[in-house]
């Protein structure tokens, strides 16, 4: 009944309904036997199935390195796709590597292998996205990559050099024009391949967006919030799916069947970002990258949060609203965005509502919304300079690790007569309770208080009245409660009237965001 | 600021193809996914597909097995127990003790009890699911100290003594006793444990594995399915990754699928979901360590003695080899004069542990470095003194306590340079400095030597065979007995088959492991690699090269003693004939163009029950120095820089050697820092996914990282004397240990010895920040 089209390699693909939660990973390797992909982990936390999804934005493609393990294979619908075999492909000689496998050659970057496709098309998307290289963004790029062998080092220096080489005359520039090249030639523009390739994308678009039954089994594909409002009214104990870094697991680790799946990211209006005047609203579908990247223009103190949220490839395919509604008790951005005050806007058939982030949760694993009711956006109010904001993360790793505990804290500290008195306080933490969670009896010791040490030294005793953490393989409860009221502390050191310290005074990674 | 990362490649690059740098034979196919792996072959029609139904206890009697909601699943073609097993249902590689499918008894949370075989991988996972199983519960014994108290081993307790520490604590200076731990450390190596398995005619089975030890595969399978040797291939083209874990541990998964395969008479895949995989092989052995220790006011270590117990897990699998290493290397490089250790291998209900780089000897000088670093803060010491005054000499002080002589040690100047090159006394004050001024942020530094020998513990181990062939048209063929899992052994062999037929690398080409090929095949493990398949392809080329020489000699005139053989040309008499031109000449004079070559190492001897001999052929010296950053107030911590000079001998491709000492590096920086292994109270496994275990990323690569592989020849006649590079480094980053437990240690102004355990988690660091500040330490 419906078709899923996109092209790989520059050819068109058209497969007919497929069972909605085959990973694209399996059809590669099992369907089509283009084995270059593999599996290392199942879970989107390995890397080494690594693929570049390329989509029409703005009437250009843009690059993105997802985890082919968790992506089920209908969303690629209307994109085109990348895997390791379309590089050398791509070359004028059939035996022509690209510069990113090339570089990996000479810098000796590959060891046992079997990360390195993974490794390629991280870098890939890197050599197609990024005009200047450096070590920050590499690591960025490679975050959710794992190498057992090499130690990195090498990478990194393929990484570095990797658009040195030149371009090969007759390549295909889709594939082997970096953007430090296309940089350079702004003036050329878009070149005839790309332009090609967004012609090609445009003709994908279904006009009344995609459905799949097998075996009763649905998977919707809706392209506007009416038709989702409708079919979620229609199917109220479908799954939403989006991203799909959470649900995929559901299929690989959990074998379980998802019966009525329902996709947003097809669907424009929830894939805005609008500068509204009271906020910066942030649609449904905008990844975590896009959704970061907007934000941390306003919010540049949250840079050091959005590098250690999970791994670049999660933070392609997954959503800011989807960790929201997912409502994990250690989703790394819901502390942040209650301390900024964000807003849900739901929906539900024809009726929305506004609520506080903090009023989403009921308890664990259960929130506010009624049956068929969804989060449209997540509006996060625009920077008031009265407020000074810092979110800590603390986990085993620095790159995509799940959090021990994620503190957020906002400030509004009195200037004038009242100068240094704390005239409000929000704090929030993730991994402290079953839902992400203010610090309320905390705030009340705070509040109208001098901030100063004496009183930061109260509120960290009271943050054992507000949580009471569970002990598991992350960290104990008793690292949990001391660490959370450490980094209060640190919040304070940061932010005194006398003598702030620096974030590299106070912070190990300072540096890196 | 960024700086590039930075390598320095000291050995001069040379014409010929050893000693240089050349990428891994299988590089352009590794970055352009057409290196194939197992799970990458293309599957025989009708191939099946098996997951493991696995144990929920740690210790039971199996009541009943339900299994006919299993067989009656979707796709679900036969469902296999240990009572489907024709021959013997045991793969210990070296007691009897580790059933392939659990029979009436299960030891561990994780236990393979059944296998499914079905039409995909997917209807195989799923219809494990559908299992009933009722255990009657036994009592478990989930950790060291239980097994301690319960006296649970799987072998035997070890001694070595040498002198009489007791007598001699009697008179020491200073007298400190302490215990300690550190953890293990799962392989994960990318690809998981894989078996691919096919029936032949005669009932044989054909299997491609992803092993380190296609003959012990050759071997077990025969076993479990009653039949011979002869009747088992098993192929091995390369592995992604292997780090021990696919030394012994992919046997179970060869039977299983064996065993599958000759009962359906069709080919089967036994691939393991990650978690699977983790929960059911076992790890690096995690020890904890009871010591006592006499030193002088200089810190030199007048009388030792130290217990250690080693998690061995359920089953023996190879702990008594791992715990004979680690008793041999907990001197590292320091003489022991006094000295007794006892070491014992407890058994536990857990995964049965086995081999991972370095096979005991990191947890063995992990020991002995730490109660170093005890003795210099107590005496108020720059650990890296206490270090060098207790450094084995050069022509005294040589001697093991297992009773080897050392007659290569490089330790003196290899520290000397390193200590040098990387500022390591300037920085050492900068860092006083620092901490001085920092209330929140602590840095430290530490250097850390290695010593660590080389050989199978296990005499006869010391083996290897390789073929050469010779084509007409002048290409190469070079099969041997090692496999390949990353580490470039058989880029190293091509390398010395080139150059013992001077001829291009390109001309000689490494194939797949198979035991129909060279038989009776050691492990690829204890770093050996290119010690012995690389002598034996030399042999097998040196054979052909004189046969060659002869033809040589004939045709241009002279001797055949004086040919010479370099640049794809061979020369005599003056005068010089193409090499592809001379083997056409030798064919047609009916000359054999292919050779065996067999090589086993000399002059070694060791005896087990008395633990004296001469167990190593030689030992391999390194040191690195490593600063931290830590935060007192998280415990999380920063590597800021790293220096590493390493000893690989005369290197036969100073790349791969770099890149073994990097990975390494990295790898066991991972075991000592971010890897904690968790169990839950039932013994259950926790961290058993990269989402809950972490193993190093890319931002925890240092800034600055210096390697330089040390200027030295091995003094014995190993391959082009080189010296092999596998494990060895894995012990460089007690670097990074011991800088955080300085840099921990300053909070408190040096005063105490941090209590902290490895791996040194934030949590674990922040522990030890309250205990200093509390004036708590290790006992």
């Amino acid at each position: 009944m419906g078709c899923v089209r996109f092209f790989l390699d520059g050819e068109f693909f058209e497969v007919e309904n497929p069972d909605p939660t085959r990973t694209v990973l399996q059809y590669l390797r099992e369907d089509l036997h283009r084995v270059g992909s593999k599996e290392g982990c199942a879970e989107g936390d390995c890397g080494a199935c690594t693929v570049v999804v390329g989509t029409l934005v703005d009437d250009r493609i843009q690059f993105r390195a997802i985890n082919a393990c968790i992506q089920f294979l209908p969303t690629l619908d209307g994109n085109m796709l990348f895997t390791v075999e379309s590089l050398k492909t791509a070359g004028l000689k059939s035996n022509q590597l690209h510069p990113v496998q090339q570089s990996l050659v000479d810098c000796h970057g590959s060891q046992c292998g079997f990360c390195t496709p993974g490794f390629v098309m991280s870098m890939f998307a890197l050599y197609k996205t990024n005009p200047c290289i450096d070590r920050l963004s590499i690591d960025d790029a490679l975050s959710g990559n794992l190498c057992r062998c090499t130690g990195y080092r090498p990478i990194i220096d393929a990484c570095l050099s990797m658009t040195n080489y030149p371009t090969p005359e007759g390549s295909n520039p889709l594939i082997f024009e970096s953007a430090r090249h296309q940089k350079i030639n702004s003036n050329c523009g878009i070149n005839d391949q790309e332009q090609l390739a967004v012609e090609q994308l445009r003709k994908l678009k279904h006009s009344d967006g995609l459905t799949i039954k097998v075996d009763q089994r649905l998977y919707h594909a809706p392209n506007s919030v009416n038709q989702l409002a409708q079919i979620y009214t229609d199917y109220p104990h479908g799954h939403i799916l989006a991203g799909g870094t959470d649900i995929g697991l559901w299929v690989t680790k959990q074998l379980r069947q998802l019966d009525d799946l329902i996709y947003i990211k097809h669907i424009d209006e929830l894939n805005q970002i609008e500068q509204t005047p009271l906020f910066i609203k942030i649609g449904a579908a905008v990844t975590l990258t896009d959704a970061f990247g907007a934000l941390s223009k306003q919010y540049p103190e949250l840079r050091p949060l959005f590098r250690r949220f999970s791994s670049a490839p999660v933070r392609n395919a997954g959503t800011l609203v989807g960790n929201i509604a997912n409502g994990s008790p250690i989703g790394d951005s819901m502390p942040a965005l209650i301390c900024m005050d964000a807003k849900v806007l739901l929906r539900q058939g024809h009726q929305s509502r506004e609520i506080e982030l903090q009023d989403f949760y009921i308890d664990y694993q259960q929130n506010v919304l009624q049956a068929g009711e969804f989060i449209e956006a997540v509006l996060v109010p625009h920077k008031d300079r009265v407020w000074q904001l810092r979110s800590y993360k603390l986990s085993k790793r620095f790159d995509q690790d799940i959090s021990a505990v994620c503190a957020s804290f906002s400030i509004h500290l009195e200037k004038g007569e009242e100068h240094g008195k704390i005239a409000n306080i929000r704090i929030a933490f993730g991994g402290m309770a079953g839902i992400p969670k203010r610090a309320k009896q905390t705030e009340a010791i705070l509040k109208d208080q001098l901030w100063n040490e004496g009183i930061v030294h109260k509120a960290m005793s009271a943050l054992s009245q507000d949580f009471t953490p569970l002990s598991d393989m992350r960290a104990s409860q008793n690292y949990r409660q001391q660490t959370a009221a450490n980094l209060l502390y640190r919040f304070y050191l940061e932010t005194r009237q006398n003598d702030p310290m620096t974030c590299d005074q106070l912070d190990v990674f300072a540096g890196q965001g | 600021m960024q700086k590039p990362v930075q390598k320095k490649v000291k050995n001069k690059e040379k014409s010929v193809p050893t000693g240089k740098s050349h990428a891994h034979e299988s590089a352009h196919l590794h970055v352009s996914g057409e290196a194939t792996y197992v799970d990458d072959l293309a599957e025989q029609a009708g191939t099946k597909h098996i997951a493991l139904g696995l144990s929920q206890c740690a210790c039971a009697r199996i009541k009943s097995l339900d299994l006919s909601a299993v067989k009656a699943a979707k796709g679900v073609v036969a469902v296999l127990t240990a009572s489907d097993i024709p021959g013997i249902n045991d793969c210990g590689p070296i007691i009897n003790d580790d059933p392939i499918l659990a029979d009436g008894l299960v030891q561990y949370v994780g236990q393979p009890l059944f296998a499914v075989v079905a039409t995909s991988f997917m209807a195989a996972r799923k219809a494990v699911r559908h299992a009933l199983v009722e255990y009657d519960e036994l009592p478990a014994v989930l950790d060291i100290a239980s097994a301690k108290r319960e006296q649970s081993w799987v072998i035997p307790p070890m001694q070595l003594q040498r002198g009489n520490p007791a007598k001699a604590m009697e008179s020491v200076t200073h007298k400190m006793r302490g215990e300690f731990s550190v953890g293990g450390q799962e392989q994960f190596y990318l690809e998981g444990q894989i078996s691919y398995a096919a029936p032949s005619e005669d009932g044989c089975i054909r299997l491609w594995c992803s092993t380190q030890h296609p003959t012990e595969m050759q071997h077990v399978v025969a076993h479990t399915l009653g039949i011979n040797f002869n009747q088992v291939v098993v192929e091995m083209r390369r592995m992604g990754g292997g780090f021990g874990g696919k030394e012994s541990q992919s046997a179970i998964f060869a039977c299983i699928a064996s065993v599958a395969a000759q009962k359906l008479n069709c080919a089967v895949k036994l691939r393991l979901d990650r978690d699977d995989d983790m929960m059911i092989t076992g790890k690096r052995h995690g020890f904890s360590f009871d010591y006592e220790v006499g030193y002088s006011d200089e810190g030199f270590i007048q009388a030792i003695d130290i217990e250690m117990i080693a998690q061995a897990g359920f089953s023996a699998d190879l702990t008594g080899p791992v715990v004979t290493r680690a008793v041999c290397h907990f001197d590292n490089a320091y003489y022991l004069n006094n000295v007794k250790i006892v070491a014992f291998s407890a058994k536990t209900n857990t995964q049965s542990n086995t081999a991972f780089r370095g096979f005991g000897g990191p947890q063995g000088a992990f020991a002995i470095e730490t109660i170093i670093d005890n003795i210099a803060r107590k005496l108020g010491k720059d650990p890296l003194d206490i270090r060098k005054i207790n450094f084995y000499g050069k022509n005294e002080k040589n001697t093991t306590p297992y009773g080897q002589t050392i007659n290569d040690n490089v330790i003196h100047e290899l520290v000397e340079q390193i200590e040098q090159s990387s500022d390591y006394q300037k920085r050492k004050i900068a860092i006083k400095n620092f901490n001085h001024d920092n209330l929140i942020l602590r840095k430290g530094i530490a250097l850390t030597p290695v010593k660590f020998g080389i050989s199978f513990n296990v005499v006869h181990f010391n083996q290897a065979g390789a073929l050469v062939h010779v084509y007409t048209d002048g290409t190469i063929l070079v099969n041997h007995g090692g496999t390949e899992m990353g580490q470039g052994l058989h880029t190293k062999v091509s390398q010395i088959v080139a150059r013992e037929l001077g001829v291009s690398l390109s001309a000689v080409r490494a194939t797949a492991n198979d035991t129909s090929k060279v038989a009776n095949t050691s492990a690829t493990a204890a770093s050996t690699g290119t010690d012995l398949n690389g002598k034996a392809a030399q042999i097998a080329a040196r054979t052909i090269r004189h046969r060659l020489a002869v033809v040589a000699a004939t045709s241009l005139g002279g001797d055949p003693n004086n040919v010479t053989f370099e640049n794809d040309h061979v020369f005599s008499n003056n005068k010089d004939i193409s090499f592809i031109a001379l083997v056409d000449l030798a064919y047609r004079a009916s000359v054999q163009l292919w050779a065996d070559g067999f090589y086993k190492t000399p002059d070694l001897h060791w005896n087990q029950q008395t633990m004296q001999g001469r167990p190593f052929y030689y030992f391999a010296y390194g040191a690195a120095v490593s600063e931290v950053i830590v935060d007192t107030l998280t415990g999380e911590w920063k590597l800021l820089r790293t220096d590493i000079l390493h000893d690989a001998g005369n290197s036969i491709n100073p790349a791969i050697d770099i890149g073994q000492i990097e990975g390494g590096f990295i790898q066991g920086m991972g075991w000592l820092t971010s890897e904690e292994l968790c169990w839950d109270p039932k013994g259950r496994l926790t961290t058993h996914a990269p989402s809950t275990y972490k193993i190093p990323t890319i931002t925890d690569c240092p800034d600055a990282f210096y390697s330089e592989l040390f200027d030295n020849q091995n003094i014995e006649d190993t391959i082009m004397r080189s010296k092999a590079v596998g494990e060895p480094p894995l012990l460089l980053p007690f670097s990074v240990f011991f800088a955080i437990r300085s840099a921990i240690a300053s909070v408190a102004k040096n005063r105490f010895n941090p209590p902290l355990r490895a791996p040194a988690t934030p949590e674990a660091i922040l522990d030890a920040v309250q205990a200093v500040r509390e004036g708590r330490e290790v006992l």
